[in-house]
């Protein structure tokens, strides 16, 4: 029982963490505090929570929050696709890596948003464009990733399917993708905040509609409640889309030993069957996985009002014998 | 001690082999270079394996036990002379030719049954047939009900039983095994090498297992291979006077046989 109470200790610490920001916020904007920084021409949060309810009945948010969701859902998954792609044929064949490797590696350190001239010079319209972005942003750290998770893999995993028999495919599907998962969603984790990021931005110059585009006209006429209330958007649909990804991929690599780490961590022992359902983080935030390759970023952070504390990952089938019975017979 | 390779001596798992087991493949090297390209580890290797029998491979830890055994997989091509299976060229790996590693050898993503159907997936072994014959083999290397069970959450001898089972399913005709028990506490090496036994009485595949315990060499062998230090000292084959028999260690045959080796292996 002592999970329980754990599980409601640390919700409630998040919701403090919440409020508290929150009431800071109202208490130094309602005070109009002039200090070195200044707060008295920022809508306070009562101003914001009022405009935010007017808005959510007007079709125009959701117009605009739609356009948004479609140009990243539509970037970011071209991106997870190719890019995944692109990782896996640079990490596995020279060839790929002599022919692709250079133009790529020019092409990496070049800001998504600073291709807006080029997005307009070459697609028919904004939207391609804005999609076009959105992808550039978040194709590079899933290649990045990929390209890292599947350098890093045990040989001896491709070693035991080829001498069964299996081909080259085999070895791609059974070995090469499901070992670079951890790295793969650890690059779509960044992939898709950064995504958000040059989806916003690039709206903000050259959008027709979309959270980023309203946000600055809003800007413009000086509507700052708006502008407020575009952020909040923002930060909403960004941490629901990371949480997706970060849920995602813990339900893709149950099979990484994360439950004996949580014990080694001192977490609650909890233990819970494997087919958790939908919500329930696996993980504590920000343990260390093995299998996340050095250089891949491991898919860290956790979901809001995730459960805490050691939980099995799957595996922890019906049959609870202990090992002592038939180990080392 | 020394004996030619030619020496008669007996392979019991070729008597009780049941029917409808494949046959044990007979593997040759002959004057053969071993290593990775520009770095060769042993040149003019001599050694034939013959069908049935289980030859188990001692030497200095370097001395490249496991460049043979992945040579002779498939996986190392050699560098120089000739590696053959039942007289013809080893064309890569797979040929039914399978290898069982020290350790971390079971893809830690798939249960201990999807680990053992594997290589009937590759033989193209039908969904309701691959299920059957892994549970068979968990189930005669004692892991019955731990089929859901992934990697992680079964103990090192699990694992390597598991390995063991997954290697066997796929009925191939040489089992090759890279120091399979090494990592294992003392007890359970025992009761995995006893296991190990049982399992073999039931094949007739080829037996290549390399270790650097002297006494499981010639508790598992029906003959030992000895590895010399220098790259290309000439491989030394010892018969074992009584294999796979646990009195058999205290008998002044295998002790002299077990003398040799060591003295071998010291200098």
């Amino acid at each position: 029982m002592t999970g329980r109470w754990e599980r409601a200790y640390r919700r409630l610490l998040r919701a403090v963490s919440l409020l508290g920001f929150l009431g800071l916020w109202q208490l130094l904007t309602a005070l109009r505090v002039r200090a070195w920084v200044h707060f008295d021409q920022l809508p306070t949060v009562v101003d914001v929570a009022r405009e935010f309810r007017q808005r959510l009945g007007t079709g125009v948010y959701w117009q605009d929050l739609g356009d948004s969701l479609g140009r990243i859902l539509t970037g970011f998954c071209l991106a997870a696709v190719l890019g995944v792609a692109a990782g896996v044929a640079i990490g596995r064949s020279r060839l790929a890596a002599d022919l692709l490797g250079p133009v790529l590696e020019l092409l990496r350190p070049i800001p998504a948003i600073a291709l807006v001239p080029v997005a307009i010079l070459v697609f028919p319209g904004n939207e391609q464009g804005i999609v076009f972005i959105t992808f550039c942003a978040a194709f590079f750290p899933v290649l990045v990733s990929t390209r890292h998770a599947v350098r890093a893999l045990t040989p001896v995993w491709e070693e035991a399917v080829l001498t069964m028999g299996g081909g080259r495919w085999r070895v791609l599907a059974q070995v090469v993708l499901p070992g670079a998962l951890p790295g793969i969603f650890g690059g779509l984790s960044v992939g898709i905040g950064v995504a958000w990021i040059c989806v916003i931005s690039a709206e903000m110059i050259s959008g027709d509609y979309g959270v980023g585009y309203r946000t600055w006209q809003d800007y413009t006429v000086v509507d700052y409640p708006g502008v407020l209330v575009g952020m909040v958007t923002i930060g909403l649909l960004g941490h629901l889309t990371s949480s997706a990804v970060e849920l995602a991929g813990r339900r893709a690599t149950r099979w990484l030993p994360r439950a004996e780490q949580a014990a080694e961590r001192g977490a609650s022992g909890r233990r819970t069957r494997g087919g958790l359902p939908f919500g329930r983080a696996l993980a504590p935030a920000g343990a260390v996985r093995p299998g996340t390759p050095a250089g891949g970023t491991p898919v860290a952070g956790s979901a809001p009002g995730s459960a805490p504390g050691a939980e099995s990952a799957a595996g922890d089938g019906p049959v609870t014998v202990p090992d002592s019975v038939t180990h080392g017979r | 001690m020394t004996l030619s390779p030619t020496s008669p001596t007996t392979s019991v798992n070729s008597a009780a082999a049941p029917p409808g087991s494949a046959e044990g493949a007979g593997l040759t090297l002959r004057d053969a270079v071993l290593g990775r390209p520009g770095a060769p580890v042993l040149s003019g290797v001599g050694l034939e394996v013959r069908p049935g029998e289980v030859l188990t491979v001692v030497g200095a830890s370097g001395c490249g036990k496991s460049t043979l055994l992945r040579t002779l997989a498939g996986l190392l091509p050699p560098l120089g002379g000739e590696v053959t299976a039942d007289g013809r060229p080893l064309g890569g790996p797979g040929g039914g030719r399978a290898l069982v590693f020290q350790e971390d050898g079971l893809l830690p993503w798939r249960t201990a049954r999807a680990n053992v159907e594997l290589p009937l997936a590759i033989g193209r072994v039908g969904r309701a047939e691959r299920r059957r014959r892994a549970a068979e083999w968990l189930a005669r290397v004692g892991l019955a009900g731990y089929e859901g069970r992934l990697p992680h959450r079964l103990s090192g001898g699990q694992r390597q039983r598991v390995q063991l089972a997954r290697a066997l399913a796929g009925q191939p005709r040489a089992l090759l095994m890279d120091e399979p028990f090494g990592a294992l506490d003392a007890q359970t090496r025992a009761g995995m090498q006893q296991l190990l036994v049982e399992v073999l009485a039931t094949t007739r595949a080829t037996v290549v297992f390399v270790t650097h315990d002297v006494d499981e060499a010639l508790f598992l062998g029906d003959r030992v291979a000895l590895l010399g230090a220098a790259p290309d000292a000439p491989v030394r084959l010892f018969a074992v006077p009584r294999p796979r028999d646990r009195a058999a260690h205290e008998t002044p045959a295998t002790a002299a046989v077990r003398r040799d080796l060591l003295q071998s292996l010291g200098g």
